[in-house]
């Protein structure tokens, strides 16, 4: 995978990039995940809501669900299942991505996203003004604000920063009894992806896929990536998800070009004929 | 089968997801599909209540199909043994076994036994029925084979009263047919594990099999273990690594509870409490309950070290080591009986520690009214339960069935340490003790139950001290001295350990129960915890991680008993004591250390070879052949067929749950005549196969809470994930009953309406059963009415109807009506409920 953008002003004291690989094949649903995460973070509880849609409560990744487990009941067949099954219950614990050319990361104008010195894109909750301009410049809605208790800022996964910098792993990674999420250095991580979604797809499991393993996708790969059974809009995920920032440098030279087209037009306008 | 390992054992489960991944084949088989279903390799659904026809019928497929493990059957089972000739099977009283008798509705068990060989019972009275199964279910068959010569056998298999014929005369009728058309699966369903199962046992592989509530909540819960009991020793899966029947507990360290005797009719280290008529005196106690022959032979011992560990240098050989001192029973003290004592007034004051039954027992509205029968509660927990503020927030305040002003219970709650703020131990599903240190002390008022009974006990002494009223000695003279230590003064919990481990006449911890003694000079609180403490080491306490180990990993934690980790291991081996397979080695016999080796500890004498035959009249472990493994059985073998100890049959038949939509196709006989039901005005039953209840109904558990709810609906992060009651349904029922999802629904039972949030989801499908079309509701049981998320309780609605071994409650298959909308409030409520069909009938 990619260096994460921002990593060269760390130097020598960069540290080897690390992230998430959710395997969606072997996850249980427990929502251990969500729990572990609240409690370690302090992340406050965010609303007594039954949504009836399956067993999942919590809806989406916000300020205030760092992780948020996906249900989907689906009328399709199993491949895990061999026989007459044509029903399955797809389960995702989804996470910021903490990607390589992270959007949020690029438009916050007071710094008080940056990377850290292990690729992830952290949140200083003391800097940040709640200028809400991240929310929109995340492809994936991972970020909004949080209204609770008059904070008003910004707040999203961290990787549990202060976990790795004592050399922990992050608290859901941790808690997840099937290892469907798992942590480590990102190149291991991939690698292992591979070989897992090649096992799958041997076995017959034909749409198993990796998504935001690809360092040459529209973010340049994601510091959390995941093994997903069907394609990633059936999991509420942005089948090709651009940082909209990618572009900027076009855009500038568009509006600069289209600038001076206007200028010319203007003067041309002008010098040209006074009736 | 039986359980929703995924949800409600999810850390456990890991270790089946990393089977899976290592190619072992995960089949559900249940009435839903959970998450359990959705990580497993095949779904089967069955309609609930079923799963003795769905067994069954793998027992009759082993057989007809030639499938069985012929040198295991052979050797290690009672399948040659010849049954007495006084037996009849269901098949022949249409539904019945011999010896029914229609007025007590209990069974004279004397026609099952093994020919010729009167089988001498355990508290064998009739009169105790309710008693007498239970005592014996909890492995205390002191089933005494009256000495010597072995029972009469055919090791051909082919005597028409063998056991292994009448096994198959007994299941021939479970065709993959017959079991479609009970269960609701395909033939092909069926079939598929029938033959998976088949096909991965043997020498070579082993097949496990795990069940939890779902099959012991039911009137024939013990017989629906008993059918994989049969399933598993035909395979020859019993005693061999990766095989096994594994009982998923309910909670953390209810395997440990019962360990210790939570249950009102056992000792701990499953022992009978003696009875107030039947056992007067040490003697008597000892002669009703010991066998001659098996482990159980020592009964004395065991018996002998607890009374010294109770009464201490007061205990002597001269006053029966003070038997007279404990508590006798002297009826039915199980839990839905006593709440009907407490109603009568007969139960003045009742202890409830960590336990919910306003919210978690079945028909819990009749546990509503037992508390408000009382003089006295005293309620241990870490939060204001139900159970505790009945008085004031009971559905039943609302429809004027209870008056606060009326309720004359004095309610104690005394807030309870968590976990983390007290020393001791779990034991857990694999019998394993796995010790945990205190982490901080608890604030406030907060004690743990060790600290609460050491010093209500030590206060209680202290009041009665220097009274010579007999009846103030057994408490007086009570061995309770422990040192304490800490802020509040805890006591040792470590001490306690040691001394349920037991001490020896030389003062030093006991490393083995065969070390125990019958003549007082062994002090032992639970036999079975014996080793535990052994070279005054807290085994329970040991943490060597798993990566410094063997695949056994003796060393994390210790098991009972003896660390031995998997029971019944012996049979791991041939009759020669050979590995059946060097791929499913574990323990063997090595002729040239003349003992037994190998990964896991044996469960079986370690120096007594393969070749060891009982002389006559040998007596308890030394009964026991060199090639019988199942050591704790009074003949040693496996038992397809129970001679003994059961209430409901020698043999599992399928009957229907006690409310039902369905007859029994198989018999005239509708559900296990045996079981427990109360003729009582509180305790109304749906009429079966009756129209107004067509739906099966059952309770389950969510991942995201916790039982009765006490220890996650006050919590806000497990709170949230499942933050309202809801209900499931199939959309054929939704449209049927015009049911919206993500709207309110009525359910309807003989006892009660409740209202849940409308869950319409195809993880629930309809089933074709007899030709008919069956809807199942299912109903997760966590909500009562305080916390952050309140609710309705799942478990108003169901019935009080009991297996007659266990008394345990049928909360997975009954019947009930649904219906759109919110429930009725106040009178109104009740006018719904009466005005459904109900009956006290408590027989046929």
């Amino acid at each position: 995978m990619k260096l994460a953008d921002g990593i060269e002003s760390y130097g020598r004291e960069a540290q080897p990039r690390v992230g998430f690989f959710t395997d969606t094949s072997v996850c249980i649903g427990c929502k251990a995940c969500e729990v572990a995460c609240k409690e370690w973070n302090l992340v406050p509880e965010d609303g007594l809501v039954w949504t009836g849609h399956s067993f999942d409560n919590t809806g989406e990744l916000s300020a205030n669900s760092w992780r948020h487990v996906a249900f989907i009941e689906q009328q399709a067949p199993d491949p895990l299942k061999r026989g007459n099954q044509d029903f399955r219950w797809l389960m995702e614990s989804d996470v910021c991505k903490h990607c390589t050319h992270a959007g949020c990361l690029d438009v916050c104008p007071t710094g008080a996203i940056f990377r850290t010195e292990f690729g992830t894109v952290v949140i200083q909750d003391d800097v940040c003004n709640g200028c809400g301009y991240c929310v929109t410049a995340c492809p994936f809605g991972v970020i909004t604000k949080r209204e609770l208790k008059g904070d008003g800022g910004t707040h999203k996964c961290t990787l549990c920063y202060d976990r790795l910098q004592d050399g922990m792993e992050p608290a859901c990674a941790k808690a997840c009894p099937t290892d469907s999420i798992q942590f480590g250095p990102l190149d291991e991580l991939v690698e292992q992806a591979r070989q897992r979604c090649g096992d799958l797809v041997e076995q017959g499991v034909s749409e198993a896929r990796l998504y935001l393993a690809d360092e040459n996708d529209g973010i340049g790969g994601g510091g959390a990536f995941f093994l997903l059974l069907d394609e990633p809009e059936v999991y509420g995920l942005p089948p090709q998800p651009v940082v909209p920032t990618k572009h900027l440098g076009t855009i500038w030279g568009a509006a600069a070009a289209a600038a001076g087209a206007l200028a010319v037009g203007v003067a041309a306008a002008f010098l040209g004929g006074r009736e | 089968m039986g359980s929703n390992m995924a949800e409600n054992h999810p850390v456990g489960f890991q270790w089946v997801m990393e089977g899976r991944l290592k190619g072992a084949r995960v089949i559900h088989v249940d009435p839903r599909f959970t998450r359990t279903s959705a990580a497993a390799n095949l779904f089967v659904p069955i309609r609930a209540g079923t799963d003795i026809a769905f067994l069954g019928g793998v027992v009759n497929y082993i057989l007809e199909n030639e499938r069985w493990f012929d040198e295991y059957v052979k050797h290690y089972t009672n399948a040659p043994v010849i049954i007495d000739e006084r037996f009849k099977d269901t098949e022949d009283l249409d539904g019945f076994f011999s010896g029914f008798d229609p007025d007590t509705r209990i069974y004279d068990t004397s026609t099952w036994h093994y020919a010729g060989m009167p089988v001498q019972e355990t508290a064998g009275e009739r009169s105790s029925g309710a008693t007498k199964g239970e005592q014996s279910g909890h492995g205390a068959q002191a089933v005494a084979f009256v000495h010597g010569e072995p029972p009469e056998e055919d090791p051909t298999l082919q005597h028409p009263r063998c056991v292994f014929q009448l096994l198959k005369k007994h299941f021939r009728r479970y065709t993959p047919e017959v079991v479609s058309q009970i269960c609701g699966c395909t033939r092909e369903q069926f079939l598929e594990v029938a033959e998976s199962l088949c096909e991965n046992s043997g020498r070579e592989r082993t097949s496990a099999i795990v069940y939890s509530v779902g099959w012991t909540q039911h009137t024939v819960g013990v017989q629906y273990i008993r059918t994989a009991a049969i399933v598993q020793l035909l395979l020859g899966n019993i005693g061999r690594p990766g095989g096994g029947i594994v009982a998923l507990r309910g909670h953390a360290s209810i395997q440990g509870s019962t360990d210790m005797a939570t249950l009102y009719n056992i000792l701990p280290g499953y022992m009978p409490m003696p009875h107030a008529e039947k056992d007067g005196d040490l003697a008597s106690y000892l002669d009703n309950h010991s066998s001659t022959t098996g482990w159980w032979g020592h009964f004395d011992a065991f018996f002998t070290s607890q009374l010294k560990a109770f009464w201490g240098e007061q205990a002597t050989n001269e006053n029966d080591f003070c038997f007279d001192y404990l508590p006798k029973i002297n009826g039915d003290h199980s839990t839905y009986q006593s709440a009907f004592d407490m109603i009568d007034g007969k139960v003045k004051g009742f202890f409830l520690l960590g336990e919910n039954p306003g919210v978690g027992s079945s028909h819990a509205k009749l546990q509503r009214l037992a508390l408000a029968s009382l003089d006295w509660l005293v309620v241990r927990d870490l939060y204001e339960i139900e159970s505790a503020t009945f008085w004031k927030d009971a559905p039943e305040l609302e429809t004027g069935e209870l008056e606060t002003e009326k309720i004359g219970t004095e309610v104690f709650l005394m807030p309870a340490a968590a976990h983390v703020e007290k020393d001791g131990a779990f034991t857990n599903t694999q019998r394993l003790l796995q010790w945990h240190f205190k982490a901080l002390e608890p604030e406030g008022d907060r004690r743990s139950e060790l600290w609460f009974m050491y010093h209500l006990g030590r206060k209680l002494r202290e009041k009665l001290a220097g009274s010579d009223d007999p009846r103030d000695k057994p408490l007086l003279e009570l061995a309770w001295q422990y040192t304490t230590s800490g802020p509040y003064d805890d006591p040792s919990a470590d001490q306690v350990l040691r001394e349920l481990n037991g001490v020896g006449p030389d003062g030093r911890a006991v490393g083995t129960y065969a070390d125990l003694k019958n003549d007082g000079s062994t002090v032992a609180g639970c036999w079975l915890y014996t080793g535990s403490y052994a070279d005054e080491e807290n085994k329970p306490a040991r943490k060597v991680p798993g990566s410094e180990q063997d695949w056994i990993a003796k060393e994390w934690g210790w098991a009972w008993p003896l660390n031995r980790r998997t029971l019944y291991n012996r049979a791991s081996a041939d009759p020669e004591g050979k590995p059946w397979s060097e791929r499913k080695k574990l323990v063997w016999w090595d002729t040239a250390q003349r003992k037994w080796v190998g990964a896991d500890n044996p469960d079986f004498q370690e120096d007594k070879p393969p070749s060891y035959v009982p002389p006559d009249g040998a007596r308890a472990e030394d009964a026991i052949a060199g090639d019988h493994p199942f050591i704790l059985q009074s003949d040693g073998r496996g038992w397809l067929f129970a001679a003994a100890g059961l209430m409901d049959g020698p043999m599992p038949t399928h009957y229907e749950p006690h409310e039902s939509p369905f007859g029994n196709p198989l018999y005239a006989q509708r559900s296990n005549p045996t079981r427990q039901l109360f003729a009582r005005r509180e305790n109304p039953y749906n009429p079966a196969e009756n129209d107004a209840y067509p739906y099966v109904v059952s309770t389950y558990r969510l991942t995201e809470h916790h039982t009765a709810g006490g220890m996650s609906r006050t919590l806000p992060y497990l709170a949230e994930l499942q933050p309202a009651f809801f209900c499931e349904v199939s959309p054929e029922l939704a449209a049927e009953r015009e049911l919206e999802h993500g709207g309110w629904a009525t359910i309807v039972t003989a006892r009660t309406a409740i209202e849940a949030r409308v869950l319409v989801t195809e993880r629930l499908k309809p089933l074709v059963v007899d030709g008919r079309t069956v809807h199942h509701v299912g109903v997760p049981y966590h909500w009562g009415t305080r916390g952050l998320t309140t609710g309705d309780s799942g478990n108003d609605l169901f019935p009080v109807a009991l297996d007659p071994n266990v008394h345990i409650q049928e909360v997975k298959a009954a019947t009930c009506d649904i219906r759109p909308g919110r429930r009725p409030r106040g009178r109104a409520l009740r006018e719904l409920v009466e005005s459904y069909p109900s009956t006290h009938e408590a027989s046929a």
